[in-house]
């Protein structure tokens, strides 16, 4: 059989070869050759075999079948054999691999191997690739060869320990005693991995840290990194003028681990660190590499303000330095240092901001972050006017982010609400599909709470979406802002510019178009509807067409449309009389975290209210303990805690108030957090849906009472029933105080029997004005399926004449017409 | 370092050491990626590229491109410098270093290759050291006499 082709003659003829079948067929051919000369287990070719082998791996083509004859080769006696199978080796037998472990009595052999060369092949090999059981035993023998005086295999078993701890982090202890003696070595490839190696060590194990630390390797690190400075120009490890940068670079990054969050480490350090911060050139990337280092370095031990200072001016010069690369290092740093050195970075503000213009796209982002993290109450206007127009030019990856972005600093930092909406218009127009989902309540919220805004908000919504209504979170604000505020919209009363003349009709026709595009979104087509529902207790002149246009989409394929569309039918019909209460005005919203209310329903703008109000009550309120004396009064049954389901701000005090009453009390009650609203009481829901907790068709005449009266405070209650819902009462305490003196921090707390729910709403203050010159006011609901008569315990805190006052009482005299 | 690429202009790839265990399926995809990202990449752009959780440290030095996955603590502007220090290591050995000689002689650009950095690290900061155990190991290899009379095993 004629010999193998070289390695050369297959890979100038593959290379002729004109298109990717023809390259195939002769990789193809090559292939079957070369397998027929592996089974006939040629020692003479195999080498070269594989090394062709390897090529054609390369270029992509499989190559496993040649996994076992690179662990001939590497058991070959010839050097020549065994460089290629160590190749060979490397590239197909990763740790993945079946016989992967077979290489590892041959590298055990080499390793003891009389040749360096030979050891450093073994060494490599296991130090790019070993799997853990290869690491686990071998350990040993890279070992020993760690203590070496051979600086050429001394540098490489530094290395390979460093892959063994990576790879069986437990074995580290072991090469605790070699590392005693490494940074003496002049030898300047050990005393780059030994510090790689006192790296690993240091990251990974707070003991080695704590270690190292003691045995001051932070002045012997000190001292080296002086020499290299300070000595004169050494050609064998020059770069542009600067000695050895690779190892200057390692020791500033183990500095830099062992200063962090240790004042003694970084006082030693402070020097240094000064030193090679001012006379690194600069001319060349290698300086700047050196420099970066020790910023990063300098930022993130305990170094002394004026090192800081140096610092951060140092990034400043990079920011304005025409090298991308640099400016990029820079930008990335500053991002890393703006929280703790915030005032120094704000100094590069402008420079910051014109990076926002780059055209590198991870400069961009960069710059984006940076300036965020930047604005503050001072730089606001002229900050957002460069991050809206950053918003119109910017990448599309970037417009989600960076709309995000603008919401929250606008919420945090808006001189004006006037501003604040307008900023939020421009966004919503600019990148109005990019804007995310939670936004829309968040910005729906907003602008409820801007009340002397509505009508120049709902103006200039109505004007944006006239031209196009594609975006789909700017029609859905804008719908809902016109359904809610159409009234304003038609009757011209904006102050903050001209207000402009539209008609119900015109305002109706673009509702409507918003429903019928094809470009809506079901939720927008959701939002559409209920907009245009709510007109219909807003506009005078158009509500036939509103009934149409409702009873239209009853028979809506769209499921939600339908529901809804229905749902309002009836109000149109059997339920008239409710629909201006239900469809009133939203009340100002509590103000939630900037992250928005997660339960919030996107779809029904009615929801929102008693969404809000279901708010989970405070933690601290869990059922806790034994019962005792109390509340044989109500018959010996166990209490249901109260709910105190209108958002407060200081939830955590209510809860352990109404604990409090409770006292020692088991609490056999249902869990009563979140869940339950949702579970027990529809008619509270449906409370919800107006403003005010009260019903506009109630019967009146039930008699008030005078709850309790004591000391000066007087509470008196008045009734108010359900004609919807006869198992609801609507209780309305008044507590007056007829003393000379104010009561503060008042609380009422209310319990009932067990087949009674209760909900108590918030008060209207905490404050009783003396004299009877003013009265608190709070809505108790209550509701009794069972049609039980009503009883109550209540419980008051006050603070009077400077000192705290607390009572128990019972009320029993509740009319008849309340419960009955 | 996690893995470097070595990649002509036309996204032919010349050399791939990896320093992290991968199946090779995942490895091609990786590749395939890399180059598309790189190579669409202009002028005018940084030398660095956010890459999932690493960052992508290249330079074209004529037609080839060389490439480096690095962690997120490694410094990119050395990173440029290992890049530099390995071809300068290239040319010292092969004078002159062009593309078609790594092409012809891509087992010893390996070679080159192991001298200069392990398991991701770099093992020695002196050129003329390096070359020389190269140099040296060529020695060693057989001549094709010595070759054909040693015993194997």
């Amino acid at each position: 059989m004629p010999a193998p082709i070289r390695l050369r003659e297959l890979i100038r003829t593959i290379r002729t070869a004109r298109t990717q079948a023809e390259e195939r067929e002769m990789i193809q051919k090559e292939c079957a050759a070369i397998r027929s000369s592996f089974r006939e287990e040629d020692n003479t070719y195999r080498c070269r075999n594989v090394a062709k082998l390897l090529y054609m791996h390369m270029l992509g083509y499989p190559a496993h079948f040649g996994q076992l004859e690179c662990l001939k080769l590497i058991a070959s006696q010839k050097f020549t054999d065994k460089r290629i199978g160590y190749l060979g080796a490397m590239l197909l037998l990763d740790e993945r691999q079946d016989v992967h472990l077979l290489m590892t009595n041959c590298i055990k052999n080499d390793l003891n191997h009389s040749t360096q060369y030979v050891q450093g092949l073994a060494l490599c090999t296991l130090g790019c690739m070993g799997s853990s059981e290869m690491c686990r035993d071998l350990a040993g023998e890279v070992e020993k060869l760690l203590k070496t005086s051979n600086s050429y295999l001394r540098k490489k078993a530094a290395l390979c320990a460093v892959h063994v701890i990576r790879k069986v982090p437990e074995l580290m202890e072991m090469f605790l005693p070699a590392t005693k003696n490494l940074l003496n070595e002049k030898n300047h490839g050990v005393l780059h991995t030994s510090v790689v190696l006192l790296t690993e060590m240091c990251e990974r194990s707070p003991d080695m840290l704590a270690h190292f630390r003691k045995v001051s390797l932070v002045p012997q690190l000190v001292r080296i990194l002086k020499n290299l400075i300070m000595s004169g120009y050494s050609p064998e490890h020059d770069v542009s003028g600067i000695s050895d940068p690779f190892l200057q670079v390692r020791i500033l990054r183990l500095l830099r681990i062992l200063g962090r969050n240790d004042d003694d480490s970084s006082e030693a350090m402070n020097d240094i660190l000064a030193q090679v911060a001012t006379n690194t050139e600069t001319s060349k990337n290698v300086g700047n590499a050196i420099l970066y280092e020790t910023v990063l370095t300098i930022m993130d031990i305990k170094s002394e303000s004026g090192l800081r200072v140096l610092a951060i001016n140092i990034l400043g010069r990079f920011l304005l330095n025409n090298d991308k690369n640099i400016r990029y290092v820079a930008l990335t740093s500053l991002l890393k240092t703006v929280q703790t050195d915030h005032n120094a970075v704000q100094r590069h503000r402008s420079t910051i901001v014109d990076c926002l213009k780059d055209l590198d796209v991870s400069i961009k982002r960069r710059a984006m972050e940076l300036s965020f993290a930047l604005v503050n109450g001072n730089n606001v206007r002229g900050m957002m006017k460069e991050l809206l127009y950053f918003l119109d030019s910017c990448e599309p990856e970037f417009k989600a982010d960076c709309a995000s972005g603008i919401f929250l600093a606008a919420e945090k930092y808006a001189p004006s609400k006037r501003w604040h909406i307008d900023t939020i218009m421009r966004v919503l127009t600019t990148a109005g599909s990019y804007v995310r989902d939670d936004a829309v309540p968040n910005l729906i919220q907003l602008i409820t709470n801007s009340v002397e805004m509505h009508a120049y908000t709902v103006q200039r919504l109505y004007k944006a979406i006239l031209g196009d209504y594609s975006q789909q979170p700017l029609v859905q604000v804008a719908s809902w802002c016109i359904g809610e505020y159409g009234d304003l919209l038609v009757s011209g009363q904006c102050e903050e510019e001209e207000p402009i003349q539209v008609t119900e009709d015109e305002v109706l026709d673009i509702l409507e178009s918003v429903l019928i595009s094809n470009m809506s979104a079901s939720v927008t087509r959701g939002y559409a509807l209920t907009a245009i529902m709510k007109l219909s207790t807003r506009f005078t002149c158009t509500v036939n067409r509103i009934k149409k246009v409702v009873s239209i989409y009853g028979s809506s394929i769209d499921v939600e449309l339908q529901q809804r569309a229905v749902e309002y039918n009836a109000l149109f019909k059997k339920y008239d009389h409710m629909r201006p209460a239900l469809l009133e005005r939203m009340p100002v919203m509590e103000k939630v975290t900037t992250n928005g209310p997660a339960e919030i329903v996107q779809t029904n703008g009615e929801t929102e209210t008693a969404v809000l109000e279901t708010k989970p009550p405070p933690s601290g309120l869990q059922p806790a303990n034994q019962a005792n004396d109390l509340l044989d009064l109500l018959g010996g049954s166990d209490i249901t805690p109260v709910i105190p389901t209108a958002p407060t701000r200081e939830p955590a005090s209510a809860g352990g108030e109404l604990l409090d009453l409770l006292g020692d009390l088991n609490l056999t009650g249902s869990p009563v957090f979140a869940p339950a609203p949702q579970i027990a009481q529809p008619p509270f829901l449906l409370d919800g849906l107006t403003s005010q907790p009260l019903f506009n068709d109630i019967a009146a005449g039930i008699p008030s009472i005078t709850a309790y009266n004591k000391n000066g405070l007087k509470i008196d209650f008045t009734f108010e029933r359900s004609n919807t819902n006869p198992s609801v009462t609507v209780i309305t305490i008044q507590a007056s105080n007829s003393t000379e003196l104010d009561m503060t921090d008042f609380v009422f707390q209310a319990a009932v029997p067990k087949t009674f729910q209760l909900q108590l709403l918030s008060p209207s203050s905490s404050v009783i004005p003396a004299f009877n010159s003013g009265t608190i006011t709070q809505v108790i609901k209550v509701l009794n399926p069972q049609k039980q008569q009503l009883r109550m315990r209540i419980k008051l805190t006050y603070n009077h004449k400077g000192s705290a006052m607390q009572d128990l009482a019972e009320v029993n005299n509740f009319p008849p017409q309340s419960w009955q | 370092i996690h893995f470097i690429l070595l990649f002509s202009r036309q996204g032919k790839l010349r050399l791939q050491k990896w320093y992290t265990t991968l199946p090779d399926k995942e490895k091609k995809k990786i590749i395939r990626e890399i180059i598309q990202i790189i190579l669409s990449r202009n002028q005018k752009t940084s030398s660095f590229v956010d890459w999932k959780d690493l960052k992508l440290v290249y330079k074209r030095y004529a037609s080839l491109y060389f490439c480096c996955a690095i962690e997120d603590q490694d410094n990119e502007l050395l990173t440029l410098e290992v890049v530099h220090r390995y071809v300068e290591l290239l040319d010292r050995y092969f004078g002159n270093v062009c593309e078609l000689d790594i092409i012809f002689n891509f087992e010893k650009a390996y070679f080159i290759l192991d001298e200069f950095i392990i398991g991701g690290e770099v093992q020695e900061t002196s050129k003329k050291t390096a070359v020389k155990a190269i140099e040296e190991s060529d020695m060693l290899q057989e001549t094709v006499e010595e070759y054909m009379n040693k015993p194997a095993f």
